[in-house]
């Protein structure tokens, strides 16, 4: 770490200040900043030349002058402290104590930027997690070590969601619960109040680290928090050896503060004004979660997005979905009938499922029985838009039992309550249950054997 | 060249892009930056001022640091022991970097990409004596690469000269020299079991050839409704979900190359894994081995730098092109060529140079077209005949073809494998829209059908798109006015097109039996459902209802052919279509008695 401190300030502008005459900084440098009252903010250099180096501050400028700042470069990344001791509390964006206790004191010390997992290194996932929610394990099963993004909107219950899931999830035969590392970015404080409150309800916050930035907190401290909260997450997975479970809300704030650094940096726009490294800079975060060949820990990461305009092509949800394995999309519509949690299993999709279901992991009709519900359902849409044109009156006997089966599935399948934590043996009785309303013949994705056993017909 | 050779200053940092001085050095040359060893290429030259792109991450490097010039071009090496390794974009071994650097790929590792502990047993070729004189190209001698594979041993592309020493048969390791050439300008020459190319110069041949056959991958849309020759180009473009991984996957799984490179541009690790766990334990339909035993794989996963990225789909087609020059059919796939347009715009965006569409430089199409020109069935440099097909995924922001990625990539390829959201969304799997996808080698891919199948093929295919089209028209009318307007002909018709999308366009890649179909079981399945078509047309023309013909318990059986039956069981399809032509004509037997009792 270097003493010197340099009053060489050029430029000071929204988040970016220009220190001038400060030769061999390094790219990516930690930064300490003393302003006229002599408070200490943070920034990181993101262009360094031998003339100049350009500064990210996380506090944001506003208030410096430009003669009586010092700058003074700490000659490393970004890094924190890690021990069994971060369980139980509160963070920034940048790793500081917001709980007001002490702040971590430890030699274990990792550089939040963290580096790309060798695929080489890497398992498969494959293990079921139960998360209680059928519109989940069943059609779209969650595996320890994926990335399943939550697709939602503005009004619609993705944080009652998002605490279910952390309330419930387990492994089907294991005891051993998941520990949590919950990473806020612009929420409101309601927001960050709801999740703490469900976290001390259900008990667990003894196994719950926070990273919580909240919207009037300064915006660039944003694109250090999932970085941090993923190093932490790192930690306990790979060193400590446990399960976690990363919720990370809202990535939409992540993408609109990154979009704020790079226009004042000057980068070349590309679509809505977001730059053309999007795709690469979501990637380093979603890409930390997984599992390691001989580590017993895994990270799983359920991130929330929220779609501007409900707009599932904008380019924050469209990279998201490139990057992570599959999607859970909520909708409106079902939200506004009432149905709870109100996933749109249509364009919903998990990629990891078929590995970790079937006969030894859940039940051995569960890969046919997912496929069934979904062609059923894709064939009582078409249906339902039929009867709004010519009315439900003029359907066949046959048609008319595809309106009767979306009407049970969306209510009962798809709809349950918030503290209702369904075993996936009783999701998949509860599927057979719906899909008996079909003759056998009329169910050509499950096999005779899986008929002979679970339908419900008289025959 | 030594490194002291040509050495320069950093002079600003910029991500992943660097500003250096150092005089004397080419355009396109590798460079080490830094105290950490960090490796790079020059993009650009202004005096004695160039700027870089470093493949790794450069946290923590700072200006006032030196920069070794190292005298060339990325390159990459060719020779045994390519095969059934994972690579980086830049051509590292992941597993030998893995004992390296742990867990997490570390900065600065150079290791050769081709194992030089192992031995091989070379052959030298017969014929071959010393004091001959070898052409470019020329074969040497070949080793035993892995069971299925014989790796042919080359003089490289741009070398020639007279033999002056060649080893016996015998176990060699890669640093051993295996011969000695001395070159018409006196020059000698070290011959070796393997080769280097610079991986942005396509490796050289002596013409073009037309593709003849279509490549079989068992995939009944893309085999009978949309072939690809083999050297053809192809591309698959769908929004996220569609699909695009699994039949990438599918045709590395199940086509009828003898190398399959799959290049993971900027994709997801896990899917990579997924890919490494399973290649090893499944087997080649063709050959019965190993499917690792033919494959390649090069990863850039979505979190590694985009230099190398951009650098990966080169890397790829270079080592596709080399197994080509050994006279093999390579299948180079992709995944996904978004990414790596994006990697292009990324830095471009960084040079500060025009974007023209959606932030793309000027470049984009040249690059595009450049690339996808390596594909190709060629006659090699000593009249062999070897081909490259080339299949890209293209990821479309929001599902929209018109953005330029997919618009560009679509004038150069020649098959195009239209996946849809709507389809996915229903789970139709493969989710490729008959109506937006195209193939223009259906003419040559059916004189192959035609030989090597049956001569109702072409007609066949025609026959199920003409009748996949009535049906969307026919949906239309539905859509308008509900089904009781059709006449029965035309609900016989709608079933006709949903017995080709379930029992024949549908196919699981999950399940076990209907996860490959061989040609001839491909057309047995079409051949069936259409004869079921006709049929049902005639009684239904004398007046039977369709509900009668869709009660039919044969109609589930129908459906349900593609898993029951595999490949080696398409007489037992034979005996499904006998079952339903003696339902028929015992229908229309019964029909025909009633007829006469009421009359």
């Amino acid at each position: 770490m270097s003493a010197k401190e340099y009053r060489t300030v050029s430029s000071a502008q929204g988040s970016l200040l220009i220190v001038e005459q400060a030769p061999q900084v390094a790219f990516g440098d930690q930064v300490i900043i003393r302003d006229h009252l002599n408070n200490k903010r943070h920034g990181q250099v993101i262009r360094t030349s031998e003339r100049e180096a350009l500064i990210q501050v996380f506090e944001g400028t506003g208030d410096l002058d430009l003669e009586n700042t010092w700058v003074r470069f700490l000659d490393q990344s970004l890094e924190i402290n890690l021990s069994p001791e971060i369980l139980g509390r509160i963070f920034n964006g940048i790793g500081t104590p917001k709980d007001g206790r002490p702040p971590i004191l430890s030699n274990v010390r990792r550089n939040v930027n963290g580096s790309a997992i060798n695929p080489a290194a890497r398992t498969y996932p494959r293990e079921f997690i139960q998360t209680g929610i059928s519109s989940i394990d069943g059609l779209n099963s969650l595996v320890r070590g994926q990335k399943l993004p939550i697709f939602s909107a503005s009004g619609l219950p993705h944080n009652r969601l998002a605490a279910q899931i952390v309330r419930q999830a387990k492994l089907v035969d294991e005891e051993s619960s998941f520990s949590i590392v919950f990473a806020a970015m612009g929420v409101s404080y309601a927001d960050a109040r709801f999740f703490q409150e469900e976290f001390a309800d259900s008990g667990v916050l003894g196994n719950v680290v926070m990273y919580i930035n909240l919207a009037d907190d300064p915006p660039v401290e944003r694109l250090a928090l999932p970085r941090v909260a993923l190093t932490a997450a790192e930690y306990l997975a790979f060193d400590l050896d446990r399960h976690v479970l990363v919720v990370l809300t809202d990535m939409t704030n992540y993408a609109e503060a990154l979009r704020e650094v790079a226009t004042a940096k000057g980068d070349v726009p590309s679509r809505k004004g977001y730059p053309g490294y999007l795709y690469s800079d979501l990637a380093e975060i979603y890409e930390r979660s997984g599992r390691i060949k001989d580590r017993h820990g895994s990270v799983t990461m359920v991130p929330v997005v929220t779609m501007p305009s409900d707009d599932i092509t904008h380019p924050i949800p469209d990279l998201t979905g490139y990057i992570t394995e599959g999607q859970i999309v909520l909708s409106r519509e079902l939200h506004n009938q009432g149905v709870y949690p109100p996933v749109h299993i249509s364009p919903s999709l998990s990629r990891l499922m078929k590995d970790g279901i079937g006969k030894d992991d859940t039940r051995e009709d569960h890969p046919r029985v997912a496929n069934q519900l979904y062609a059923m359902y894709a064939k009582a849409m078409e249906t339902r838009n039929l009867a709004a044109i010519i009315g439900a009156e003029e359907l066949s006997e046959r048609d008319r039992r595809y309106l009767k089966f979306a009407e049970a599935f969306d209510s009962q399948f798809v709809g349950q309550g918030e503290d209702e934590d369904r075993s996936i043996i009783e999701t998949l009785n509860l599927a057979w249950e719906l899909l008996s309303m079909f003759p056998k013949d009329m169910l050509t994705r499950v096999q005779e054997a899986d008929l002979a056993k679970y339908h419900r017909s008289a025959d | 060249m030594s490194e002291t050779d040509n050495q320069g200053t950093i002079r600003e940092i910029n991500g992943p892009i660097l500003t250096i001085q150092l005089p004397g050095i080419r355009n396109g040359e590798q460079v080490k930056i830094g105290n950490l060893g960090l490796y790079g290429e020059v993009i650009a030259l202004k005096g004695e001022i160039a700027l870089v792109q470093s493949y790794e991450s450069t946290e923590g490097v700072k200006p006032g640091e030196q920069v070794f010039g190292l005298g060339k071009p990325l390159s990459v090496e060719l020779g045994p022991g390519l095969l059934g390794s994972i690579f980086d974009g830049v051509q590292r071994p992941l597993d030998k970097v893995f004992l390296e650097s742990g867990d997490h790929i570390g900065r600065g590792i150079n290791l050769p990409a081709l194992n030089r502990e192992r031995t091989w047993h070379f052959v030298p070729e017969p014929g071959v004596a010393i004091g001959a004189m070898l052409s470019p190209g020329q074969l040497i001698g070949r080793v035993q690469e892995t069971a299925i594979i014989e790796h042919r041993i080359m003089v490289p592309p741009n070398q020639s000269g007279e033999l002056l020493e060649l080893a016996p048969e015998g176990d060699y390791q890669l640093d051993d020299p295996i011969g000695r050439m001395q070159s018409a300008d006196g020059k000698p020459h070290k011959l070796m079991l393997y080769q280097h190319w610079p991986v942005r110069s396509p490796r050289p041949y002596r013409r073009r050839d037309h593709g003849l056959s279509p490549l079989i991958t068992g995939q009944r849309i893309l085999d009978t409704f949309f072939p690809l020759l083999k050297g053809g180009k192809s591309a698959i473009p769908g929004p996220f979900g569609a699909g695009k991984t699994v039949l990438q996957q599918q045709i590395a799984r199940w086509s009828n190359a003898d190398i399959v490179i799959y290049v993971g541009c900027g994709e997801r690790g896990n899917e990579l894994v997924d890919v490494l766990e399973t290649f090893p334990q499944l087997q080649d339909p063709y050959s019965g081995h190993k499917l690792m035993e033919r494959t390649l794989l090069v990863a850039n996963t979505s979190n590694m730098p985009v230099v190398a990225r951009e650098a990966s789909i080169y890397v790829g087609i270079t080592m596709a092109e080399y197994y080509r020059d050994q006279g093999y059919d390579v299948v180079m796939l992709a995944d996904s060529t978004s990414r790596w347009a994006e990697a292009l715009r990324e830095v471009s965006g960084r040079l500060g140079q025009m974007p023209v569409e959606d932030g793309y430089p000027a470049y984009l199409s040249s690059r595009l077209a450049a690339f996808y020109e390596r594909a190709g069935r060629v006659e090699t440099q000593t009249g062999a005949k070897g081909s490259v097909t080339l299949i890209g995924a293209v990821s479309p922001p929001g599902g929209d073809f018109s953005e330029p990625v997919t618009a560009h990539t679509k004038e150069i390829i020649q098959t195009f494998w239209a996946l849809s959201k709507e389809l996915a969304d229903a789970r139709h799997y493969p989710s490729i829209d008959w109506v937006g996808s195209f193939s223009e080698h259906v003419i040559t891919a059916a004189q192959w059908w035609h030989q090597e199948i049956s001569p109702d093929w072409a007609h066949r295919r025609k026959q199920a798109l003409g009748l996949l089209a009535r049906d969307a028209e026919l949906s239309r009318i539905v859509n308008l006015v509900g089904p009781e307007a059709l006449s029965s002909a035309q609900r016989w018709e709608l079933e006709g097109a949903a017995m080709i999308k379930e029992g024949v366009l549908q196919q699981s890649a999950l399940d076990p039996v209907d996860t490959f179909a061989s040609p001839e079981k491909q057309f047995l399945l079409l051949d069936m459902v259409l004869m079921i078509f006709d049929r049902g047309s005639e009684l239904i023309e004398l007046g039977i209802s369709v509900q009668e013909l869709t009660d039919l318990p044969l109609m589930a059986k129908a459906r349900r052919a593609k898993q029951t039956f595999s490949s080696d069981q398409c007489d037992k399809i034979r005996l499904l279509m006998e079952e339903f032509k003696q339902a028929f004509s015992k229908i229309r037997l019964e029909y025909a008695k009633f007829k006469e009792h009421t009359q």
